[in-house]
């Protein structure tokens, strides 16, 4: 009898002890990331795993304003950026712990920036701050103060801190210490990891609540993006932070109000002709593509419009420029996307000695216009709008043809063998300052894909890109840096060197269980305001 | 038995004529697209509906078809002629030739087929017509997928050697090229069209594989690998069930395949 009375009371101990555990799991936030996070270090985030779990774990000096593109302060309460552009002064929050107790200092911040800048890291969020030769000095000059001085001066200096994680200079956990909303508390390889609540995190609320509002987020390792969608329909997940427009247009028809679309994204979708004057093409194919006038027909005979209804379903938008109309302050809005327009292409074709004989275009000395564009296989969108584009070419009878490679194979060709016609790629942007593209822009870039690394500029509009760039990036003067971008975007607009098809419009899913959920163009669209996210329990419970 | 042999082969009579009368059955270029009408439900003018770029799917499925069920069987043809040449040869000398090329059949083998043929499709020149990728890749299917088919030959090559047939021939005089040729080569036809007939379905899935990670031929021609890519979401399917139709008559076409391949096997 005593047995018997011994187990039920185990048991109702069991029961009593796992109801807090449910009631904790019914306030979990969950979402799928596509792969594992590659390293738990923020200095080293690189994938956007990490990335991920570096949003919701690190804690920053000041944070972009995802809806509004503008800094806010977290763990620096102040800060100033010095007039010769190389030194920037932080006034720390006071009585602010890491997640393990560690108390926060300003020698936490001066350690993570002589760890960021350790050459033997090679952190790709430090390289950003590499102006120059030298090492960074870090100065405490209060309890609460530090300057940290770069050996030359950076442009957007204040706005890369958004990046960077204060890691803990003494706690045992390492990088494992954070002072962000979470805390990685558990990690299942290759099925799932589970953030919790920083007990110790430092933001409140108005009613002096502390911050964040659920407990915790369950991150499910999910490649399929179908079984994303699926469950998302059962309930299992809470949001879908980047979303296709196929998937959006079926969520849209099912009449749950579950699809968000933030409008126009920083990416954008474009396609170039391969200039480098050692690539074995032969001559008159170099000769077509270096002509910007053959580069203006080609993208005056693309319907970017019909590309940007058909394949995007209508969440996209016709480019015009580099940078995204979602980059409120840089994009230049004198810019339009250029005109479908195929009798003034082969106008322009005509001035260049091209003529359209019996359906087909043939340059001065005879040869059919005939080319192949190369594109990533497996990328659906691309691949439609190539076959779009191959449909539009033909009407000024140009002949295209689309090869779809495994993305090695296509590096190899536009990096290294260059032996390509045309490709077709798009850009992920993530920071809305243009000088990130410094390496993308200047002639003497490994990324100015379609004539990389030269030695001098190989033309007259290239060499004053150069100037505009390097300008831009030695002044902090907004208007001047605003006045140089714009005329740079106006060159390429002229030029071509890329032709820009669309801007992708930003979609994701969000369960109507979150709420205060506001998705924005830039990364990351939904949890952006994370601390401030709500699950319908929640809700339920603070009513 | 009969009776449904005859209906497979009926079937892909039906199918065959079909594809090759595309011209005069199909409503539309398998190439030109609607984009006013993307996705569409089937309609009086687009049977089968259209695609993601407006193109009637029906007119895609016709030539698609066409596509396939012409260069699988010549991608078929081209390996076991390989097989029997490779195969014959090994079993009717036996010896070293024999041990080498049953060496070169298990490395063969032994090659991750997928990522060897992306590997050869990346390499090969970019800048080729739809029509002339179309044939390069059942060609690389033919030249790639002659091994399995040729260990068979060898073995039965090698039995129909030590065979009574073989050793009268032999004792009566016949040797060399004209043993192998009026002897050993009749024997081996019918094992030589079952290889065959089994290696068509094959060629056609392989192809619809490559098609499905977008290696297989290139756009605007439609091929049943690029028809079924259609289905790689499980959500839209679901909404659109006619997007099944090129999947219904892969399978139904591999299936006749297979029961007129037993028909030849029980002929051999």
């Amino acid at each position: 009898m005593n047995r018997i009375l011994t187990s039920i009371a185990v048991l109702f101990a069991v029961v009593l002890n796992s109801a807090p555990a449910r009631a904790q799991s019914g306030n979990q936030l969950r979402f799928c990331i596509g792969a594992e996070p590659k390293t738990f270090n923020p200095l080293l985030a690189d994938d956007e795993p990490s990335e991920t779990v570096r949003y919701l774990t690190g804690g920053v000096l000041m944070r972009l304003n995802r809806m509004t593109q503008q800094l806010e302060p977290e763990l620096a309460t102040a800060w100033k950026v010095s007039r010769s552009g190389n030194a920037i002064s932080f006034t720390l929050r006071a009585n602010v712990r890491f997640s393990d107790g560690t108390p926060f200092s300003a020698g936490d911040v001066a350690y993570t920036m002589q760890r960021l800048m350790d050459p033997a890291l090679h952190s790709p969020t430090g390289d950003s701050f590499r102006s120059g030769e030298g090492k960074v000095v870090t100065q405490i000059t209060g309890s609460n103060q530090i300057t940290v001085t770069f050996p030359k001066p950076i442009v957007g200096l204040d706005k890369l801190f958004d990046q960077v994680a204060i890691l803990s200079a003494k706690s045992q956990q390492k990088e494992m210490a954070v002072l962000g909303p979470y805390y990685v508390a558990e990690n299942k390889a290759g099925s799932y990891l589970l953030l919790r609540r920083n007990p110790n995190y430092w933001k409140r609320d108005a009613a002096g609540r502390q911050l964040p509002y659920i407990d915790s987020v369950r991150l499910d390792i999910q490649q399929n993006r179908d079984m994303e969608m699926l469950r998302l329909a059962r309930g299992e997940i809470d949001f879908i932070n980047s979303l296709s427009a196929e998937y959006y247009d079926k969520l849209a028809a099912q009449g749950a109000k579950m699809a968000y679309d933030a409008g126009v994204s920083l990416d954008s979708e474009q396609m170039w002709f391969n200039q480098v004057p050692s690539s074995p093409l032969p001559a008159y194919k170099r000769a077509w593509f270096t002509s910007t006038s053959f580069r203006r027909a080609i993208s005056e005979s693309i319907n970017r419009e019909d590309i940007a209804r058909v394949v995007y379903r209508g969440h996209a938008r016709p480019a015009a420029s580099w940078i995204s109309p979602a980059n409120k302050f840089w994009f230049n809005a004198k810019l339009q996307p250029h005109p479908f327009d195929q009798k003034s292409a082969l106008q322009m074709l005509a001035h260049e000695g091209f003529r359209l004989q019996s359906g087909v275009l043939r340059d001065s000395g005879g040869h059919a216009v005939e080319f192949s564009v190369i594109t990533n296989a497996g990328n659906k969108a691309r691949e439609r709008m190539a076959t779009m584009m191959q449909q539009d070419l033909a009407g000024i009878g140009v002949r295209l043809n689309v090869v779809t490679l495994d993305f090695p194979s296509l590096i190899e060709r536009i990096a290294h063998s260059f032996n390509y016609e045309a490709c077709l790629l798009g850009l992920v942007n993530d920071d809305l300052d243009p000088n990130a593209q410094m390496n993308v822009w200047l002639s003497s870039a490994e990324n100015h894909q379609w004539n990389p690394s030269q030695k001098t500029p190989a033309t007259a509009w290239e060499a004053e890109i150069d100037t505009l760039m390097h300008s831009q990036a030695s002044t902090f003067d907004a208007k001047k840096r605003k006045q140089a971008i714009d005329r740079v975007q106006e060159i390429v607009w002229q030029q071509e060197p890329f032709i820009y098809l669309v801007n992708k419009n930003a979609l994701s899913a969000v369960s109507p269980n979150l709420h205060n959920a506001h998705p924005v163009a830039l990364r990351p669209q939904v949890y952006w305001n994370i601390d401030e996210l709500t699950l319908g329990s929640e809700v339920a419970r603070n009513r | 038995m009969r009776r449904v042999r005859l209906l497979a082969i009926l079937f892909l009579v039906s199918v065959a004529a079909a594809c090759l009368m595309a011209e005069f059955i199909a409503p539309a270029s398998y190439a030109q697209q609607f984009r006013e009408v993307p996705n569409a439900a089937p309609t009086r003018q687009h049977l089968l509906g259209t695609d993601d770029l407006g193109r009637d799917r029906l007119s895609r499925l016709l030539y698609g078809m066409r596509v396939s069920l012409l260069l699988a069987p010549a991608a078929a043809a081209l390996s076991s002629v390989l097989a029997a040449v490779i195969g014959g040869a090994a079993g009717f000398v036996g010896g070293w030739l024999e041990t080498g090329v049953m060496a070169a059949t298990d490395l063969f083998l032994s090659l991750p087929w997928l990522f060897l043929l992306i590997t050869v499709r990346a390499l090969l020149p970019l800048n080729v017509s739809p029509i002339t990728s179309v044939v390069i890749t059942f060609a690389l299917l033919g030249c790639l997928g002659w091994a399995a088919a040729a260990r068979v030959i060898c073995a039965d090559a090698r039995t129909l050697c030590a065979s009574d047939m073989v050793l009268l021939a032999r004792a009566s005089g016949s040797s060399g090229f004209r043993l192998l040729w009026r002897h050993i080569v009749p024997n081996l036809r019918p094992v030589l069209s079952a290889q065959f007939w089994i290696s068509v379905p094959v060629f056609i899935l392989t192809e619809a594989n490559l098609g499905v990670l977008g290696l297989g031929v290139a756009e605007p021609l439609p091929s049943w690998g690029s028809l079924l890519r259609e289905l790689e979401s499980f959500s839209s399917v679901t909404a659109q069930p006619w997007q099944f139709v090129p999947l219904v008559l892969v399978i139904a076409t591999v299936s006749c395949f297979h029961l007129a391949m037993q028909e030849q096997e029980t002929w051999a």
